[in-house]
């Protein structure tokens, strides 16, 4: 009940906090988006490649995000930008790079050869192939890795607080130094909210890409 | 014209290297449909997907109205040949519209005359335009989906049909008919046809001509009945089956064998003791009585013994009647399945046009394979 005493009176505060929580999250899925989608792409086309960028975005995954905030310090500390919202942006589109390169890897793979076989024998270059045939048949499979990283990294936007990047991780940092239970409850029931509605979000739009014909041969094969 | 001059094709290097075809020379006349016959791993869909260039040549050239492929535009070659496959791939994405647009829109038609043409290869492949324009593929019977399939092979009207198994993963109802569908369209059509199939029936079916293909080997490339009455080596015999005699008789009709004149007929309105005296005279123990014109039956010197009226009364009449389109196959079907060894043929107006007897056929077959016969005497002789 406290908790939410707490949520109400620093209603303003609450707010942009989320702001600016959603608005780092947000501004990294915009840049990660076309790296991962093109990287997928390419190594599809290039198999060779395949398995190096695979294993490189797994290895990046497992980087704890306190010890990749550390390591980025002194480099971009050089542009005087070692602290505050650009290092939180730069980590969470490399933790991103896995889901959305996976993701866009595999779906594409997953396209049915007969499909592209037709497509091919037809007279259809790689470039329209891609175009009329493999993303739009992708497209639900890579916005559910889109899905994935933003709601991951709603929670490592949260330990961007360390390093001056604002959010909601604000409240749980604030709140363990003060010994204040109310405020860092409140922080991690927003950030939870917050990743609950993003992925209720980005659940609608997997359904709204979807080619109108997939949703056909679903509904069919049920 | 297509011609296939030594072809070779060898996957992989090496070791692990595997020839799918080896020196292979033939050639495709213009409009006409040439089915690619053999087992799988004969080199059938290789030769197939090589005049597409969707596998690259190893050695020798194929050439397209003396035009070496390998010197035209990839994209533009495929576009102008019509590839339909035993997978259907139909683009699930897109409507059916659509998917027959596909290479009218690469090649830069307008909207107007892709409309236009989509419309009318809707209508000749027998579906409704209004009705399946704008539904999925996924929402399409297969047989549906492969007419349609069909239909974008044919979408920009190229001069060459490439048929990969295409009725292959239809049912057996449904196969038939789409085969007939096609066979008509060809007809007036009359595209360069290349069919891949493994299925010896279909072959005779569809084929104006015969390739068949054994182990990256062209065996022999002929008409049908050529494939059927003289087959080259025993991989051949065997492939068409020791049935064959059965599938020539699938290629005849009975305008082939039918008989005009048969002298054993007698009017309805004859009596009894008089006809059976006619076919005791003449030799005949079967007589076929006649009316208007019209056959309405059958007597023998047994059934007539010991009848007095007119034989019309006498007359057992026939189950069925034949067309000089029927095929000599389901002829003896019936003759078999009736007991009953003489048919009447009957002409447009269903007035009486000539029998056909088992004994005409047995000598129509025995003709189609005189000369097989004879040339394994002459082997034997010499």
């Amino acid at each position: 009940m406290s908790t939410l005493c707490f949520i109400v009176d620093n209603f303003k505060e609450v707010i942009y906090l989320s702001w600016e929580h959603l608005w780092i999250v947000g501004l990294a899925l915009l840049i990660a988006t076309p790296i991962g989608v093109v990287l997928g792409i390419v190594i599809t086309k290039h198999e060779q490649f395949s398995s190096r960028v695979l294993n490189g975005a797994n290895i990046l995954m497992t980087i704890p995000s306190i010890a990749l905030f550390g390591l980025m310090l002194p480099v971009l500390a050089i542009a005087n930008m070692g602290l505050g919202k650009v290092p939180a942006v730069i980590a969470l589109v490399l933790y991103s790079q896995l889901p959305i390169i996976r993701n866009t890897y595999t779906a594409i793979k997953n396209v049915p050869p007969y499909l592209v076989d037709a497509g091919r024998g037809m007279g259809m270059g790689k470039w329209t192939l891609l175009q009329e045939l493999e993303i739009p048949l992708a497209t639900p499979v890579i916005i559910a890795g889109l899905r994935t990283a933003a709601v991951m990294n709603i929670g490592i936007a949260t330990v961007a607080t360390y390093i001056g990047a604002g959010g909601l991780g604000v409240y749980i940092q604030q709140g363990i130094a003060r010994v204040y239970p109310e405020m860092i409850l409140s922080g991690a029931i927003l950030v939870s909210l917050l990743a609950i509605i993003v992925d209720g979000g980005m659940a609608l739009l997997e359904r709204i890409a979807t080619p109108e014909g997939i949703k056909v041969q679903r509904k069919l094969s049920q | 014209m297509i011609t296939y001059d030594s072809v070779t094709k060898i996957f992989g290097t090496g070791k692990d290297s595997v020839t799918a075809l080896d020196n292979m020379s033939f050639s495709m006349p213009k409009g006409e449909v040439v089915v690619f016959l053999g087992p799988s791993g004969c080199g059938k869909t290789t030769t197939l997907r090589l005049t597409n260039r969707l596998e690259t040549l190893t050695r020798g050239t194929i050439t397209i109205e003396n035009q070496n492929i390998m010197d035209i535009d990839i994209v533009q070659l495929r576009q102008r040949m019509g590839y339909v496959i035993q997978a259907i791939g139909l683009f699930p994405n897109k409507t059916i519209a659509e998917n027959i647009a596909v290479v009218p829109r690469l090649l830069g038609w307008d909207k107007e005359r892709i409309s236009k043409r989509i419309d009318e290869l809707l209508r000749l492949t027998n579906l409704e335009p209004e009705l399946y324009r704008d539904r999925y593929p996924a929402e399409l019977s297969g047989g549906q989906q492969q007419r349609i399939g069909v239909a974008r092979g044919l979408a920009a009207d190229p001069d060459i049909l490439l048929m990969d198994e295409p009725f292959g993963a239809i049912d057996p109802i449904n196969r038939e008919e789409i085969q007939n569908e096609f066979l008509k369209l060809q007809a007036k059509l009359k595209k360069t046809v290349a069919f891949v199939s493994h299925d010896i029936h279909e072959a005779i079916k569809m084929g104006d001509r015969i390739a068949i293909f054994d182990k990256g080997r062209l065996i022999q490339h002929d008409t049908p009945e050529i494939i059927l009455t003289q087959p080259k080596n025993k991989f051949v015999a065997d492939f068409v089956g020791s049935d064959r005699a059965l599938k020539v008789l699938g290629l005849m009709r009975v305008s082939n064998v039918i008989n005009r004149k048969p002298k054993n007929i007698i009017q309805g309105a004859a009596l009894s003791q008089e006809a059976l005296n006619f076919l005791d005279t003449n030799g005949f123990r079967y007589g076929i009585v006649i009316e208007q014109n019209r056959p309405i039956g059958h007597v023998t010197q047994k059934s007539l013994k010991y009848e007095k009226g007119p034989v019309r009364d006498v007359a057992e009449q026939y189950p069925i009647f034949l067309r000089e389109k029927t095929s000599l196959r389901d002829v003896l079907s019936s003759m078999l399945m009736y007991d009953n060894a003489t048919f009447c043929v009957l002409d447009e107006d269903k007035h009486f046009a000539g029998t056909v007897t088992y004994n005409d056929i047995q000598k129509a077959i025995k003709a189609a394979y005189y000369d097989e016969t004879e040339h394994a005497e002459n082997e034997v002789s010499s």
